[in-house]
């Protein structure tokens, strides 16, 4: 048996080694956030903070979920992940179903749908498009531009397909109406699906910042990702609205990780449950027999 | 053949949506032939003909954005097909179920930060005294590396925090390739006195083979896209020589320099070629491993 010889043994050694180390790797920066944002302000400037909290104090933390440009954000972004959510999935759902059946001209309709992932109008068409509409500085701005997505209808065209057409053609002989069918039939049954694609949506809106920094013209309205940005990319520590005694006390580095950590903290805690549907729903979708 | 109406009316809302957000910004492509002026708007702007996408060629800034583009998008593509093919293999090496599905677990992770936490991590991570420098200093004793502000280093440091972000996604699809290999194939190898490297380089890699010709393939069609979120958010004006593609160089010179025509000209100029190698590379699939959309 091959697993039994001195070579197979030498390499699983490393290659148990290197798998560990590679599912570290991909663990230990936000450990290290985690830690930066628990540190005291010498430790983090004398560079001592690995991934063990060095001179514990939450301040940081305190000041973030004091700060009302920080906690408007936060809102902003629920607000908008919940309500994109609803949409993205209604309509999706809906098509989903429909375009899993045979029907006239369902392959026309179904090409009409994918050509929006082949081709676009680009940023500049589309900002102008927003702007003529009004939506401009309005909630709706992030919410609609992006309801309807051509590969998330794919995903659950496909998965629908998956469901035995006997099921349905029973319930018809019973007089279920299609609507009936939808809702007490393939809902339930396509659940790792729908899982899955409501994930990848639900994740998209929580982190997507260009629009909010494209559509909102005051940083008030911005979304968390957007508000974000300003803060840890472009250093922009004015938005946080701190005096200037309280930004010399406190390490910048520190608030930073904090807010970073805060705002990935739901993805985190969400991510671990929905996983074992999402390979799933992945495989599903993009392996066809 | 039952009533299909509701089908129809079940397809509406997409269809809407579709016709306002997707297509709706389609007729703005006209932008492309004028020179544009928000004030007189579509029907009122100058028509220019080609002169905007003449001008793509003359700007030395343009010609070096989709240089830029093509070298980065490439890279990413070759070391974000081949990363995910090893780990896969590697990953399915490991007999013990917890440290697998651990390590899983672990490695799709990144996939779902937004590139906004990444680059908070990298700017912290790979600073002048960052981890990185930290570790480089104290072990080799040189200067401390600008990895963000290099641009020789720029490219590399992109196409690497690529990597990391996206292969644990990657590899989904070609562990759920190597879990449907039938088992009979490596016992029969195994028969024969093939040792597991035998079986890996005879039984496992064929048997994805045509899942890499189709990721492979359809990877093509994103030749042009380096990734405007990473891009933008590790990018400063000291790498725009080596690290400005055409989707930040479209936001800078359109939106924050008012020019609105040159700059749909340069996304149209991409979309089109995209749109291209987009069809071609789902012949492809099609043609090498029977590969449907739907």
């Amino acid at each position: 048996m091959y697993h039994k010889t001195t070579g197979y043994r030498v390499f699983s050694y490393f290659n148990y080694a290197f798998m560990i180390l590679a599912g570290l790797a991909c663990f230990l920066p936000l450990l290290h956030l985690l830690a930066q944002s628990l540190s005291s302000k010498a430790a983090i400037s004398g560079n001592m903070v690995s991934f063990w909290p060095v001179g514990f104090n939450v301040d940081a933390y305190i000041k973030t979920f004091n700060n009302s440009n920080f906690n408007g954000a936060m809102l902003t972004s629920i607000i908008r992940t919940v309500l994109g959510t609803t949409i993205s999935m209604f309509i999706l759902t809906c098509a989903g179903y429909a375009l899993s059946k045979e029907f006239r001209g369902r392959n026309v309709l179904m090409w009409f749908f994918i050509f929006t992932m082949l081709f676009s109008g680009g940023l500049i068409p589309s900002y102008i498009l927003i702007t003529a509409l009004g939506l401009k500085d309005t909630i709706w701005a992030l919410v609609l531009p992006g309801a309807f997505g051509a590969y998330n209808l794919i995903l659950l065209v496909n998965f629908f397909k998956t469901i035995p057409k006997a099921l349905e053609e029973a319930a018809f002989i019973d007089g279920a109406s299609f609507f009936v069918i939808l809702s007490k039939i393939y809902l339930p049954l396509s659940l790792p699906g729908i899982a899955t694609v409501s994930l990848f949506i639900m994740v998209g809106h929580w982190n997507s910042w260009f629009d909010g920094i494209l559509y909102m013209s005051d940083a008030s309205k911005y979304p968390l990702a957007s508000f974000l940005q300003t803060v840890v990319v472009q250093s922009n520590m004015q938005n946080m609205a701190m005096s200037q005694s309280e930004v010399a006390a406190m390490s910048e580095q520190s608030i930073k990780a904090a807010q970073i950590f805060v705002s990935t903290l739901p993805i985190i805690l969400v991510y671990p449950f929905l996983q074992r549907y999402f390979v799933k729903g992945i495989v599903l979708g993009a392996v066809k027999e | 053949m039952k009533k299909s109406w509701p089908l129809y009316v079940l397809c509406i809302p997409a269809f809407v949506f579709v016709c306002i957000f997707s297509y709706g910004p389609m007729v703005g492509l006209l932008m492309a032939f004028q020179d544009y002026k928000p004030w007189l708007g579509i029907t009122g702007s100058r028509w220019i003909g080609l002169d905007n996408f003449e001008r793509i060629f003359q700007y030395k800034e343009a010609t070096q954005a989709i240089v830029n583009t093509l070298i980065i998008a490439v890279s990413k593509i070759i070391v974000g097909i081949i990363v995910p093919i090893v780990m896969a293999i590697l990953l399915s090496e490991i007999r013990n179920m917890g440290i697998k599905k651990s390590v899983q677990t672990l490695v799709y992770l990144p996939h779902f930060l937004s590139w906004v936490t990444v680059a908070g991590l990298m700017i912290d991570i790979l600073g002048l005294d960052g981890g990185i420098n930290h570790i480089l200093t104290q072990i080799f004793g040189n200067d401390p590396i600008y990895f963000l502000g290099d641009p020789d280093l720029f490219r590399f440091t992109v196409v690497i925090s690529d990597v990391w972000k996206s292969f644990g996604f990657g590899m989904i699809v070609y562990l759920a390739t190597i879990a449907g290999i039938n088992p009979s194939y490596y016992e029969a190898a195994e028969i024969d006195g093939a040792t597991r490297r035998q079986q890996i380089r005879y039984v496992t890699l064929p048997s994805m083979l045509p899942m890499i010709i189709v990721i492979s393939t359809l990877s093509l069609g994103n030749i042009l896209d380096a990734g405007f979120d990473q891009v933008f958010n590790l990018y400063n004006p000291l790498v725009y020589s080596t690290g400005d593609i055409i989707d930040t160089y479209v936001y800078r010179s359109s939106l924050l320099n008012g020019q609105y025509g040159f700059g749909t000209a340069v996304g149209l100029f991409k979309s089109g070629i995209s749109l291209i190698l987009i069809v071609v590379s789902y012949r492809l699939a099609y043609k090498y491993a029977n590969y449907k959309i739907f």
